[in-house]
C-alpha cells in the first residue's frame, strides 16, 4: 500500500514536472518550421503555374498569413482542446492518421526491443562471467558490427539474404501481404488482432512480415544494452555482496542470478527506456526500407511536403511518448530498488 | 597439532599485478584450536585479509596460494574444488566482513539474506527457512518488524548484526571476523563484539578476528597473533603479549596504539626518527600561550622552515585584541528538518586545542563545517577574531580575509586530495588563490611547508596515488599551514591511518600547534586521541553539548552518563582481558 501510494505521488509529480518540457519541445518545433525553407502554399497549389491569388487564397485558409505569434497561440489553443490540424498531404486530421500508424511503429520497436533484450541480457552475462575470453571478445565483435552497421544497410542485407537469396521470407512490404485479409482493427497490434480473432496462420503471416525489420531493429541497439549488461553485471560481481553470497556457500548460479544479476539489470533499466525512445524516433529508415506505414516514414514524408501540422503533431507524439516511458520506467525501477522508493 | 581446527603452514599468497607478482602473505603458520578465539593484527598491507580470503578461497582472481597448506579439521583444503569450498563456505567456515552495509544485498529484504544463508546448506520448506531466520534475527537481537527492511534502512551497527546472523546460520566451526567493527562507533562497536563473542562462546565455535585494533584484540580473543608483511612475527596470549612484546614490530605497535595515560610523545617512540627536527625546539614552550604574532623567540631553525609570516603579509585580521579567537553562539543548523547541531556555544582561545568527540551523527562534522565556513548555520553567531564570520555567506566566505586564517585538514588523506594534482600543485594551491605569491617565493613557501610536515623535497613531484597514507596526510596538513593559519579545523585527520602513521602525524600535529600557536578544533570520535591532543574537550551526542571541561578532569571525572558510556566502550590494550570467548 505505502508503495503504492508512493509510486502515485511519484508519478504525478514527474508528469507535472515535464509539462514545461513538453511546452518546449511544442513551440521549438513550431518555430522550427516557420524557419525551415519551404511555403506549404506554394507546394500544394494547384501546380507550378497556379497564379499569386491562389497561392495566397491557400495562405488565407491555412491561417499563415497571419502574425507568428498569433498562429503560435491559435496552435496551442489547438492542442489544448485535442486538435492537432489537419496533413494537407492526406486529408486527413493529423489525430487521426497518428493514431492508425502508431500501433504499426509500436509494434515494431516492442518487437525489436524484445528480441534485443532476449539477445543482449545472455551475451552480456556470458561476456561478463568470462571477460577476455574468445565469448567475451566475439560479443565486442557483434555489438560493433550492430553499431557500425547503418540500419538501412543491414536491413537491405537481410532482405537480400532471406527475400532475394534465400527465399524464404515474405515480400518486404508492409505489415501484411497485400492479398491477405487484414484482422478487424481492435487494437491495431497486429499480432494481438489476429490472436484475438483466432487466425493463426494471419498471426503467423503477419510475424514473418515483423522479423526481419525487428531484427535490423534489435541488431541496432543491441550494442548498448549487451554492453551496459556486461559492464554493469561486471561491477555488481566484483562488490562485497557478492563475496558475502559465496562465503555463506550460496550456488555459483544462485549467487550470479539471483544476488548479481537482479542488482546488474538496473542500470539496464534505464538503458531500455532511453533505447526504446530512440527506436521510436529513429525507425524511419527501417519503415522506409520495409515499407512499413509507421509514423516515422509519416513525418518524414510530411516534412518533406512542407506540411506543418503532421510534423508538429509526431515531434510532440515522440516527446509524450519519451515522458510516458520514462516515468514507466522510473516505477519500474522504484519496485525494483527499495532505495528508490524510500526519499 | 592434530587437534587443531584450522592449521595453515607455510602459506604463500601472490597477487599479480601490472607491476608483476607482488608477495601479500610469505610463509605463514598459524593454527587454532576447537573453541580457541585468535586475534591477528596487523597494519594494512601486513597480509592479514590475504591470509583470511585464502582460507575460505574468497580471493580475488589476482591472487593465488604459490605455496603451503591449510588444513580444516585435518583435511587439505588447500586446493580444494569449487563443490567442496561451497560445502564447507558457511557450514564450516564463515565469515563476517568489514563495511556491513556494502557486504548486504542493497535490494533484497535482510530476512531473505538470512534466509538464503540457512537454505544454502539445508533443503527446508519456505515456512521453516523463514521460522529459522527468524529465530536468527532474534539471537542477534534485532525485532522481528524488521524481517523485510532493507540494508540501508538499518544502522551500521545493525547490519553488521544480520552478518552475522548470516554467518552463524548453519552453525559453522570457525567464524572469521574481517575487521568486523572498523567504522562503527565505539559504542556500537562494543555492542557488535559483546553480541559477536558471545554467541560463539553459547555455540562453541571458534573465531578469528581480524583487525588493526590491538585494544579489540586484548579485550576480546584469548590468542594473539602478530603480521607483519605477510608473516606472524609474534604469537602469544594476550596479555602476555602487550605486558611483555617481544618482536621489536610488536613493541612498536604496543608503543603507538594511544591509551588511557599516553601522551603523544609516547605514541612515536621507534618512529620519531621520521620527524622533522623542527620538532624539538617548540615543544619544550608552553603549549599555546601567545598568539603565532607574538611569538618572540623562534629557533633559527624554526625562522629558516617556517612559512608562517616570516616573509611580510601579515594576516588583515591579525590583530592583537585579547579576546578569544573564535567564538560561536548558539550555533543551529538543519538538514531537511532534521537538527544536525542544535544550539551549540563554544569558544577557543589563541593556541588552544578544542576537542571534539562524538559519535556518527551527533554533528561535531557539521559543527566543524560551519565553523571553517563550509556551510551557512541555520541560526547563531560565529565570531572571529572579533569578526563576526557568521554572517558572511559560506559561498562567499572564500573572499573574506578570514580564509586564510582557518583552514581545515580533511578525514580521508585520498579522497580529499585532487588525484590530478601533484603534491606541490596541492599544497599550493590555497597559496595560488588566496595569498597570490610570485612564483618564486611561492616555491619557497610550498617547500617550506612541506618540509615542516615531514616531506622530503623530492616527494613533492609525486600524484596522490604514488604516496602512502602517511605521506598524503602530510600533503593535506602541509596544504592546510601553507597560508598560514591561525586556526586549523581537523576533521578525523587520523582516522584513515594505521596506528603507527597515526602516532607519527599526531605528533607533527601536536608540534606544529606547539611551535606556531596555531589554534586546533580537532574532530575526532577516538576519545584517546582527543584527550592527548586537546586542552579542553566538549562531547557531543545529537547536536548538542552533553559535557566541556578539561580533558584530564572529563576522562578521569566524567559527569554526563553518555560520556561514561563512551569511555567505558573503549577496548584498551593495558587492563586484563576480560575473556568473553
Amino acid at each position: 500500500m505505502a508503495l503504492l501510494h508512493s509510486i502515485g505521488r511519484r508519478v504525478g509529480k514527474r508528469l507535472v514536472a515535464s509539462l514545461p518540457a513538453l511546452l518546449g519541445v511544442v513551440v521549438f518545433t513550431f518555430l522550427l518550421m516557420r524557419v525551415l525553407p519551404g511555403d506549404p502554399a506554394a507546394f500544394f497549389a494547384s501546380g507550378p503555374n497556379a497564379g499569386q491569388e491562389e497561392i495566397d487564397e491557400l495562405r488565407r485558409q491555412l491561417g499563415l498569413d497571419r502574425p507568428i505569434p498569433e498562429q503560435l497561440v491559435r496552435y496551442l489553443y489547438d492542442i489544448a482542446t485535442g486538435h492537432l490540424g489537419r496533413s494537407i498531404t492526406t486529408g486527413q486530421p493529423v489525430v487521426r492518421d497518428l493514431a492508425d500508424r502508431l500501433p504499426a511503429s509500436l509494434e515494431l520497436s516492442l518487437c525489436g526491443l524484445a528480441l534485443a533484450l532476449v539477445l543482449a541480457l545472455p551475451l552480456g552475462i556470458a561476456a561478463a562471467l568470462r571477460p577476455g575470453s574468445p565469448v567475451d571478445h566475439g560479443v565486442r565483435f557483434l555489438c560493433t558490427l550492430g553499431v557500425c552497421v547503418p540500419t538501412f544497410v543491414s536491413g537491405l542485407l537481410l532482405i537480400y539474404a532471406f527475400y532475394v537469396v534465400a527465399g524464404i521470407a515474405p515480400d518486404p512490404t508492409g505489415r501484411i501481404d497485400i492479398f491477405a485479409a487484414p484482422p478487424p482493427d481492435i487494437t491495431g497490434f497486429l499480432l494481438i488482432d489476429f490472436l484475438l480473432v483466432g487466425d493463426l496462420a494471419g498471426w503467423r503471416a503477419a510475424a514473418a512480415q515483423l522479423l526481419l525489420p525487428a531484427i535490423t531493429m534489435a541488431l541496432f541497439v543491441l550494442a548498448p544494452l549487451a554492453r551496459m549488461t556486461r559492464a554493469s553485471l561486471m561491477a555488481v560481481l566484483g562488490s562485497d555482496f557478492i563475496r558475502t553470497a559465496r562465503s555463506i556457500g550460496l550456488a555459483s548460479w544462485r549467487v550470479v542470478m539471483v544476488y548479481a544479476l537482479r542488482n546488474a539489470l538496473l542500470p539496464v533499466l534505464t538503458i531500455v527506456g532511453i533505447v526504446f525512445s530512440t527506436m521510436l524516433g529513429a525507425n524511419v529508415l527501417v519503415e522506409k526500407v520495409f515499407s512499413w506505414p509507421g509514423i516515422g516514414s509519416y513525418a518524414l514524408d510530411a516534412l518533406v511536403a512542407s506540411d506543418y501540422a503532421p510534423v508538429q503533431g509526431f515531434v510532440l507524439l515522440i516527446a509524450a511518448i519519451f515522458v510516458v516511458v520514462n516515468l514507466t520506467i522510473d516505477v519500474l525501477y522504484g519496485i525494483a530498488d527499495p532505495r528508490v522508493s524510500i526519499e | 597439532m592434530s587437534g587443531a581446527l584450522l592449521q595453515v603452514e607455510d602459506l604463500h599468497v601472490s597477487f599479480s599485478t601490472r607491476g608483476g607478482m607482488v608477495q601479500a602473505v610469505r610463509g605463514l603458520s598459524l593454527d587454532i584450536a576447537p573453541g580457541g578465539t585468535l586475534a591477528i593484527v596487523g597494519e594494512s598491507g601486513s597480509g592479514k585479509s590475504v591470509t583470511a580470503y585464502a582460507v575460505t578461497q574468497l580471493l580475488d582472481k589476482a591472487g593465488r596460494i604459490v605455496r603451503g597448506r591449510i588444513r580444516f579439521r585435518g583435511q587439505d583444503i588447500t586446493r580444494a574444488g569449487a563443490a567442496q569450498m561451497k560445502a564447507l563456505r558457511g557450514a564450516a567456515i564463515s565469515m563476517v566482513f568489514q563495511s556491513p552495509r556494502t557486504a548486504l544485498n542493497p535490494i533484497r529484504s535482510i530476512g531473505r539474506q538470512i534466509m538464503d544463508a540457512v537454505g544454502a546448506h539445508q533443503a527446508l520448506p519456505r515456512a521453516a527457512l523463514r521460522a529459522r531466520a527468524l529465530e536468527l534475527l532474534e539471537a542477534v537481537r534485532i525485532p522481528a518488524a524488521r524481517f523485510d527492511a532493507y540494508p540501508e534502512e538499518l544502522s551500521g551497527g545493525m547490519c553488521q548484526r544480520v552478518m552475522i546472523a548470516m554467518a552463524i546460520a548453519c552453525d559453522p566451526a570457525l567464524l572469521i571476523a574481517d575487521e568486523p567493527t572498523t567504522g562503527l562507533d565505539v559504542t556500537t562497536q562494543k555492542a557488535v563484539m559483546d553480541l559477536l563473542t558471545r554467541l560463539i562462546a553459547e555455540r562453541r565455535m571458534s573465531l578469528i578476528l581480524i583487525t588493526h585494533d590491538l585494544g579489540l584484540a586484548a579485550r576480546y580473543c584469548r590468542e594473539v597473533a602478530v603480521m607483519q608483511q605477510g608473516v606472524v612475527v609474534e604469537r602469544a596470549p594476550a596479555g602476555t603479549l602487550f605486558a611483555r612484546p617481544q618482536h621489536p614490530y610488536t613493541c612498536k605497535l604496543v608503543a603507538a596504539s594511544p591509551t588511557l595515560t599516553s601522551t603523544v610523545a609516547d605514541l612515536v617512540g621507534g618512529a620519531a626518527a621520521s620527524l622533522p627536527p623542527e620538532g624539538e625546539g617548540g615543544a619544550k614552550r608552553r603549549k599555546g600561550d601567545v598568539a603565532m604574532d607574538s611569538v618572540p623567540v623562534l629557533s633559527t631553525e624554526s625562522v629558516r622552515a617556517s612559512p608562517f609570516r616570516p616573509c611580510g603579509a601579515p594576516s588583515p585580521s591579525g590583530g592583537r585584541n585579547e579576546g578569544p579567537l573564535l567564538e560561536a553562539h548558539n550555533l543551529v543548523k538543519r538538514y531537511a528538518g532534521a537538527t544536525a547541531v542544535g544550539d551549540v556555544s563554544l569558544d577557543l582561545r589563541r593556541g588552544e586545542s578544542l576537542g571534539v568527540v562524538g559519535e556518527s551523527g551527533s554533528g561535531k562534522s557539521t559543527l566543524s563545517r560551519l565553523v571553517c565556513r563550509l556551510i551557512d548555520p541555520d541560526g547563531g553567531r560565529i565570531l572571529f577574531d572579533g569578526h563576526d564570520i557568521g554572517a558572511v555567506a559560506a559561498r562567499d566566505f572564500h573572499a573574506a580575509p578570514q580564509r586564510r586564517d582557518i583552514q581545515i585538514v580533511f578525514q580521508d588523506p585520498h579522497d580529499s586530495l585532487n588525484p590530478r594534482f601533484s603534491a606541490f600543485d596541492c599544497i599550493a594551491h590555497p597559496l595560488r588563490r588566496l595569498l597570490k605569491p610570485a612564483e618564486n617565493d611561492m616555491r619557497r613557501r610550498v617547500q617550506e611547508s612541506a618540509e615542516r610536515c615531514g616531506l622530503s623535497p623530492d616527494l613533492l613531484s609525486r600524484f596522490p596515488h604514488q604516496l602512502s597514507g602517511g605521506q598524503k596526510a602530510r600533503v593535506g596538513i602541509a596544504r592546510a599551514i601553507a597560508v598560514a593559519p591561525r586556526l586549523l579545523v581537523l576533521d578525523e585527520p587520523t582516522a584513515a591511518l594505521d596506528v603507527s602513521v597515526q602516532a607519527v602525524v599526531l605528533k607533527l600535529l601536536d608540534d606544529l600547534r606547539r611551535d606556531e600557536g596555531l589554534a586546533f578544533l580537532f574532530v575526532s570520535h577516538d576519545l584517546n586521541v582527543v584527550r592527548m591532543m586537546c586542552d579542553r574537550i566538549i562531547v557531543m551526542r545529537q547536536g548538542c553539548v552533553v559535557e566541556e571541561g578539561p580533558g584530564q578532569e572529563i576522562f578521569a571525572a566524567p559527569k554526563a552518563a553518555y560520556t561514561r558510556e563512551l569511555l567505558a566502550a573503549i577496548p584498551h590494550v593495558e587492563p586484563e582481558p576480560a575473556l568473553a570467548g
